[in-house]
Parts: structure tokens; sequence; C-alpha cells
């Protein structure tokens, strides 16, 4: 390595690696790109880790990487970790991946601004002298802004994702914890945290360097600690934008154009998608960061369900059966009870059967199904469910008053249809998929508990609607067995 | 007229940010999760800048830590332990982001 490094070294000037780089960030645009479509996503992807090869590879060129071992044995390391996690990982734990990976961009982000200024502490170049004899360079204020950008927006990332990773994976409560001044208190914090920052770019002082991370590391706990466990989706889409802006302070820290495109493009990605299931759920961002949603106490959700109980039409496995196999179409609408029961399997067996049966199948995914975006289209394509039965909520919606029966499976708030027909319900505008307008509606349900929302689904109590108890997966289950036994 | 390394990778970034935004608005809303996944993995860029840190990229005369005064071989080889540390976490990124969403995209198959 070293002497393939002498050999080429004097031609790889400044030029040249931004120009690498800069293919190398071309990549990765275009590996975006190829996830417009399933069909080109996985050449999009090998496009992606074409351009990280390429851009580590450079970097081993750089005239100031003179240590491989000490880049060689720790990326192996982290090799070790995490393809095994990749390969093992349960697709109904994505979300919790996903947010404890934003979590190492993040505190590598830290790592970085820490370890590009800690050599430049300058009480003690000064006290060797160093700077007056011109050895040490003094990093400049420019510099010292960059490293404090990416350091603080790192270290909320880091704390953020490890709050939402508990919340998500079940070792914290998901429930929102909120307390009297939360917002006051996370202002100050913040205040606290700018004001060391500006310390530390004005004296280069190690020490408000510290206490800046240390306070962002604790907003970015109490930041993400109020938000409910539905209001992840949003959540994760923020914290995968933050680690984008993160990586593009490094870049502007170091001056590399491939980390300011990588960053630029994650920070919008994370940015849209915060944005899109926002707007899916009718919710400002505003008030999702503010958190607290969600808060509903579980006593007063169930007197009001067995309140309501008394307008409900119970159905039967059997009866369910009975009608979907004689319908022409059905559509199946999961939401994150689906995952919960881990019911996909069963669901595609339902589909199958029915379509052997010349029964028009198809799924209908609404945009905050699940615990993060596009949840409910990675877990029925786990179950071998061909992408082309999946449809989007927009594209699904003017279909439903022609479709025979509905089947909702764990899904409440999202078919809701007091989002669309009254203004004073708490949903209203809220775009949800039409299930109410089909001929007839079951709903697979454990309980009569009112969704996330906390607000009554009064497509429980429509004339079309035959609620079906029990468990996701169980209820399927027996469904297919019934669909199969019933030969026609 | 001369116009800083800062001034270019402002223009960059902002640019970049349009490309992202177009792009990203053009990914069908069925691959949402792979593309968290693979923006994941892309965030591991970071790593060029570890790389840097733990590679020796920095020159280090003399740190002090809580008061005490270290010598230029223990701040290098400070500053390198936090260098490899963060090679270490972006490459999980890295390594792990790529698999997952390779996973995940060989399960999207058409009928």
């Amino acid at each position: 390595m070293t002497q393939l490094k002498n050999i080429i070294g004097p031609y790889l000037t400044g030029d040249v690696f931004a120009l690498v780089y800069l293919v190398a960030g071309v990549f990765f645009i275009l590996g975006l790109k190829g996830l417009s479509h399933p069909s080109s996503a996985r050449r999009g992807n090998n496009f992606a880790m074409l351009g990280m090869f390429i851009a580590i590879v450079i970097t081993l060129f750089h005239p100031q990487v003179t240590d491989y071992l000490w880049i060689f044995i720790p990326m192996a390391l982290g090799a070790l970790v995490g393809v095994p996690i990749a390969l093992k990982i349960n697709m109904t734990a994505m979300p919790q991946l996903v947010a404890i990976l934003h979590s190492f961009v993040g505190l590598a982000a830290v790592l970085v601004a820490g370890g590009m200024f800690l050599p430049f502490q300058p009480e003690l170049i000064n006290s060797y002298g160093a700077v007056s004899e011109g050895i040490i360079p003094q990093l400049s204020t420019a510099t010292m802004v960059e490293i404090f950008m990416g350091a603080w927006i790192g270290a909320i990332t880091f704390t953020g994702s490890v709050v939402a990773f508990g919340k998500l994976n079940g070792n914290f409560r998901s429930a929102p914890i909120t307390f009297k001044g939360q917002h006051l208190l996370n202002l100050l914090i913040f205040i606290a945290m700018i004001a060391a920052g500006v310390v530390f770019v004005m004296d280069h002082s190690l020490v408000a360097f510290v206490v800046m991370c240390g306070l962002a590391f604790v907003l970015g706990f109490t930041l993400i600690i109020p938000i409910g466990g539905a209001d992840m989706p949003v959540i994760v889409s923020m914290l995968n934008s933050y680690s984008g802006w993160a990586a593009a302070a490094t870049g502007f820290t170091l001056n590399n154009m491939q980390l300011i495109i990588a960053g630029a493009l994650i920070g919008s990605s994370g940015a849209i998608l915060s944005y899109i299931m926002c707007r899916a759920m009718n919710r400002s961002f505003i008030s999702v960061v503010l958190g607290g949603f969600g808060a509903e106490d579980d006593l007063q959700a169930s007197e009001r369900a067995s309140a309501a109980e008394k307008g409900v039409k119970e159905a039967a496995v059997e009866d369910a059966s009975y009608m979907i196999e004689n319908a022409e179409s059905v559509v199946i609408v999961p939401g994150y009870g689906m995952a919960v029961a881990q019911a996909q399997h069963a669901l595609k067996e339902v589909s199958e059967v029915l379509e052997e049966k010349g029964v028009k199948t198809r799924f209908a995914i609404h945009p905050v199904a699940g615990r993060m975006p596009g949840h409910m289209n990675v877990l029925l394509a786990e179950a071998d469910v061909p992408y082309d039965r999946v449809e989007e909520m927009d594209d699904i919606n003017s279909e439903f008053s022609q479709t025979d029966v509905v089947v909702v499976v764990g899904a409440n708030d999202v078919v809701n249809p007091d989002a669309k027909e009254n203004p004073s319900s708490p949903l209203y505008g809220m775009p949800i998929l039409d299930a109410y307008k089909a001929k007839m509606v079951y709903v697979v349900k454990r309980s009569m508990s009112s969704g996330y929302a906390g607000v009554e689904n009064t497509l429980f109590y429509r004339d079309n609607t035959y609620m079906i108890f029990g468990d996701a997966k169980e209820v399927a289950e027996s469904l297919v067995g019934s669909l199969k036994g019933t030969g026609h | 007229m001369v116009i800083s390394l800062f001034t270019v990778a402002l223009i960059v970034f902002v640019l970049a940010c349009f490309v992202g935004y177009h792009v990203i608005w053009g990914v069908t809303p069925a691959l949402h999760t792979p593309l968290m996944a693979v923006t994941n993995a892309i965030s591991g860029i970071v790593v060029v800048g570890a790389m840097m840190v733990a590679g020796g990229g920095v020159e280090v005369s003399s740190v002090g830590v809580g008061g005490y005064i270290i010598t230029s071989e223990q701040a290098a080889f400070w500053a390198k332990c936090i260098g490899a540390f963060g090679v270490f976490l972006a490459s999980i990124n890295i390594f792990g982001g790529f698999v997952v969403t390779n996973r995940m995209l060989s399960m999207f198959k058409k009928k």
C-alpha cells in the first residue's frame, strides 16, 4: 500500500482528489435515483456501494493518511459487527436498526469534530511556543464554526436516535413522557449549548467544546422522550435528516465535497420523508416535534370503547371466508397491528388462495402505516407478496367504491371515515384509505380500543362493517384454513 | 479574483440540496424503508473524516487534557484512538446499511 502510494502519490494533486470525490458523489446520486422503481433499485444500491468504495480507496491515498493499521482494523471490526446484524435482523425490527445506525453516524460526526480540534488545543500549543515558531497552524474561525456545527448536530442525532431506538425496541416506554416546562427546559439547554459553542469558537477552548457536546447530548435525549410511539415515522425520518446535516458539516470542516454532497442528499431525503409523514397524519411538523400526542390513558379509552360496543356487529371467520371467496375484488389494508402479530405471511397465503379462486386481491398501504416510512411494503415483500399487488393510497382510493370486500388488519385511524366526514373530529382532514366505501368491510382487531390518536373509529359502527375479534395472525391463518376447506 | 474554498463548498452544498430534493421526490413510497437504510449506509461517508483523523491525517504537537500536559506522541495516540473509533462506527453503518438494503431490495419481486 505504502509503496503503491509512493509511486502514484505525486500524480494525486488536490484537484485529482476533488474530481474522484465528485465521481463518487455522482454514484450516490445515481444510487438514490435507482430507488424510483423496485426494478432498478438493486442496481442503484450497487452504484451507491461503488461510490463508497471509491471514496474510501482514494482517501487511503491522501498524503495525510499514513497509518493504515489504525484504519483497516476498526473498519474490519465494523464490518464484523454490521454484516451479521444486517443479515439476521428481522424485518419487523427495521425501524430499530435504522434508528441505532443513525446514532452511530451522529457519534462518528462528534468524534471527527473532536479529533480535528484536539491537536489544535491552543493553551498548550502556546506554552510550547509552537504557534510562534509557526509549526502549528491555528484553526480559522470558519473551521471552528464548522467543527461546532458538526459536533452539536452529531451529538443530538446520537442521543436522540438512542432514545428512538429504545422506544421502538421496547427498552423504554414508547408512550410520550411529558412534564411541565419541558419546552422551556429544552429551549434553555439549546441556548446554553449555543453559548458554549460561541465560547468554543472564540477561545478555542477544549472545556467549552466538552460542555457544548454534553449539552447537545442531553438535548437529544430531552427532545425525543416526549414523542409517542406512532409518531416515530416522523422522528426516524427527522433523525435521518440530522445525520445527513452532521455529515455535511463534517464535509465543510474537511473541505470535502463528497461529504457535502452526500450530507445534502441525506439531509433532504430525511426532511422530505418527515414532510410526507406529517402530511399523511395531517399534523404540522412542529406539533410532532413538540410531542405529547397520543398521551391518552388506557382506562378512558376502554371505558368509551365498552360504551360504544353496542352498535357493533361481530362476524365469525367462516362468514368472512364465505363472503370473501364469492367476491370479485378484495383489498387488504394492513397496519401496525399486522407487524406486531407477524401476520404478513398468513395474509400472503390468504391473497394466494384468493388469487387461485379468481378473486382479484390487492394490498392498500397508508403512508404512515407502521413505525417507519414504507414499513408495511417491506414486511409484505418479506412475505413474498409481489410488489405489483401492493398499492399506494392515492392509487387505490378511487377503487374502493368498486371493491366487494375490504379486510382491515391491525389498522385503525388510517381508515376512520370521521377524518373526511366529521369536522369536529381531531382526525378531520387527515388523508385516509376510503375503505368505508367498499360494499363490505371486515375489521380484524383484538379489541374495541381506539387507535393511536385516541379517537373512536366510526367505521366500526357502519352498516357494512363487521368486526372479527382476535389476533391478526390467528385470524388470517384460520381464514386460510376456511378458504382452503371449502373448495369451489 | 479568487473565491475561497468555503464559498465553493457552500455552492456545492446548496446545489446538492436541490439535487437531493428532486431525486428523493422521485423515490417510490414503497421503497421508503430501503431509502432510509441506504441513506444510512451513505451517511457512513463520515468514515472519510474519521480516516483522516485515525490515519494520522492531522499533525499533532501537544495537547492538554484536564490540566495534564501530554507529549506529542501521546496526543497523536489519543487523536488516533478517537479517529479509529469513528472509523469503527461509520463502518458498521456502511457494511450493515448496504447489506440490509440489498437484502430488503432482493425481496421486492414482481409476480
